[in-house]
């Protein structure tokens, strides 16, 4: 949930957005994601955050910050007030994953959206062994891990499709952080959206 | 003072008073011919005069902020925790002022002091005052001390709504506002509550329709009822039942009136002590400006409207355990103020004390303060 400094994630979403933008980061950590954006793309910028400690680094770091729990979803935000909201390695920590996917595209113009794939081989193999896996990108274990829901990208483009969520690009990466492109859901341990609402059919 | 280390001290200190012979139209209509303000400082004012930050009081304080008197070493400052030198609001960096709100009680203009007219006491003659009118006097004491611009405007409950009027009166005079444990109106719960306070006082026979000085009386009785249920208000449930439980003051049911248990005691006490030392007067018309609140009222309840026109950074700050002024009034202002694209930082803190949380010296409420105070630049 918190972002290490200078995360290889960082320069693909900076590279979504356009200088200027609002943006909403949800699940902000220490607020470093932001503090990117608003030095290379000078967003007016404010994460969510509900961990105390997390909320005293934004505002050390002169993030705006918002102590609120996801959970409650975005109900006070203002619909189509930001151009994009962020969700950085956090969806998987969260019960209500549609309405915040949802809430997401609602309150932003796009959303960008990274997880940790469930499906990459090194979490099958610990699987086919018969054990949880635990990686670089599911650092926790069974009984201590915030995650609540555990998906892979399969599952992730079957839930958009579903709910009528437009993928407008992917980006997937491996634990060296190289970008993978052949067979993402068995290769890569983290998968970054860029999505968009997708207008109602004619 | 008897700590022995009084190196975080702003030390001993002496309210200075300053008065305004330019008349002052109120909001309720009135006018008052001229006016006189207490105040004190803390901190030295920069030569660019970039660094004052103002600490408006809530509905019991006054000007005494920090430090203590020299011929009272025990009387601290409300917020002597918040500032000082080396404390959150570092007073080696910042020029502090506060300062007693017109209509109060602690020696600026108010129902205590006479009216020029009659060179008695205004008691109930005294104009209704509103924030509006606590901010428009701050205003000229800002131009008093020279500051145009002020670092930051602070305040919890009430003060947090002067904050928040400063950015809406005066928006360029103002760089941030701390509006803590506050609301942008009170709920009819609050205006309940302010009521029956009021009818205490309202119906004490020693009222005398608000001219009890000239009668040498003083509603204590009302003032002592009004303080003890808003007391209640500002404490929560788990922490009076924390401090108090059942535990009873003279260690068996008494099958009397008289104190049974701890917690009556408490509350005598807390309402003797502030009857015999805030007026009656002051108290009325200090509920009335918190109930009249309500910068969303001409723009037919939209507040995101009402506060088009701030142009501050925002920190605005709640606990969990307030009910008086619960999280859910902080995160509407929050809102209005996101709708409006100003910077705005909130924190909801885990505290026990419940709306009187602002007050106490909460490590991680404290490390908020600080951090925010450190980034305002001078």
């Amino acid at each position: 949930m918190t972002h290490a400094p200078e995360r290889f994630d960082f320069d693909v979403i900076a590279g979504w957005i356009r200088p200027g933008e609002r943006v909403l980061d949800l699940g902000c950590g220490d607020g470093s994601l932001l503090r990117h954006l608003r030095d290379t793309r000078q967003v007016l910028g404010y994460g969510v955050e509900l961990s105390p400690a997390n909320v005293l680094a934004c505002v050390k770091m002169g993030i705006n910050v918002l102590q609120s729990d996801l959970e409650r979803g975005l109900s006070g935000f203002e619909s189509g007030g930001f151009d994009h909201v962020i969700m950085s390695l956090s969806l998987q920590a969260v019960h209500n994953t549609e309405r915040l996917l949802r809430e997401m595209l609602r309150v932003g113009r796009e959303a960008a959206v990274s997880f940790p794939n469930f499906g990459y081989h090194s979490h099958r193999a610990a699987i086919a062994a018969g054990r949880m896996p635990v990686s670089k990108a599911l650092p926790y274990r069974w009984y201590d891990s915030p995650n609540v829901r555990f998906f892979t990208i399969a599952d992730f483009e079957d839930l958009c499709a579903a709910m009528k969520i437009s993928i407008l690009e992917c980006h997937a990466f491996d634990e060296s952080a190289m970008r993978v492109r052949d067979n993402p859901n068995l290769n890569a341990s983290i998968a970054l959206y860029r999505l968009g609402r997708t207008a109602p059919a004619a | 003072m008897s700590d022995s280390d009084n190196s975080n001290s702003v030390g001993a200190v002496t309210p200075q008073r300053v008065r305004f012979g330019a008349p002052i139209q109120l909001k309720g209509g009135a006018v008052l011919p001229d006016f006189e303000l207490v105040f004190e400082t803390y901190g030295e004012l920069n030569a660019a005069r970039s660094n004052a930050v103002l600490v408006c009081h809530a509905l019991a304080g006054s000007h005494h902020v920090a430090g203590w008197y020299a011929d009272q070493p025990g009387h601290l400052g409300w917020w002597d925790n918040l500032v000082g030198p080396g404390k959150p609001l570092d007073t080696n960096r910042f020029f502090v002022v506060g300062v007693n709100n017109l209509g109060g009680c602690y020696g600026s203009t108010g129902p205590v002091t006479p009216n020029p007219a009659s060179g008695k006491p205004w008691g109930a003659d005294f104009p209704v005052i509103t924030v509006e009118d606590w901010v428009a006097a701050q205003a000229r004491l800002a131009d008093h001390l020279g500051i145009d611009v002020w670092a930051a405007v602070l305040g919890g409950s009430l003060g947090g709504m002067q904050a928040l009027e400063w950015t809406l009166q005066f928006p360029h005079r103002i760089r941030h506002a701390m509006v803590i444990a506050s609301t942008p109106k009170l709920t009819a719960q609050n205006i309940a509550f302010n009521e029956v306070a009021r009818q205490a006082i309202l119906t004490d026979p020693d009222f005398h329709a608000g001219h009890y000085y000239e009668h040498r009386a003083v509603p204590r009785r009302g003032l002592r009822l009004a303080r003890m249920v808003g007391h209640i208000t500002y404490l929560s449930d788990n922490q009076m039942d924390q401090k108090f439980g059942r535990q009873l003051h003279g260690g068996k049911h008494q099958f009397s009136y008289e104190v049974d248990f701890e917690v009556e005691s408490y509350l005598r006490y807390q309402g003797d002590k502030f009857s015999r030392s805030f007026d009656a007067n002051t108290y009325l018309l200090i509920t009335k400006a918190l109930d009249y609140f309500d910068p969303a009222l001409d723009f037919g309840g939209d507040l995101k409207a009402a506060l088009a026109r701030a142009q501050a950074n925002f920190f605005v700050a709640s606990f969990d355990t307030d009910w008086r002024f619960p999280p859910q009034r902080s995160r509407e202002l929050v809102h209005a103020l996101l709708a409006n694209r100003r910077n705005v930082t909130y924190a909801e803190i885990a505290c026990t004390a419940g709306h009187d949380s602002f007050l106490l010296d909460d490590a991680h409420y404290h490390a908020l303060m600080r951090a925010y105070f450190e980034n305002i630049k001078l």
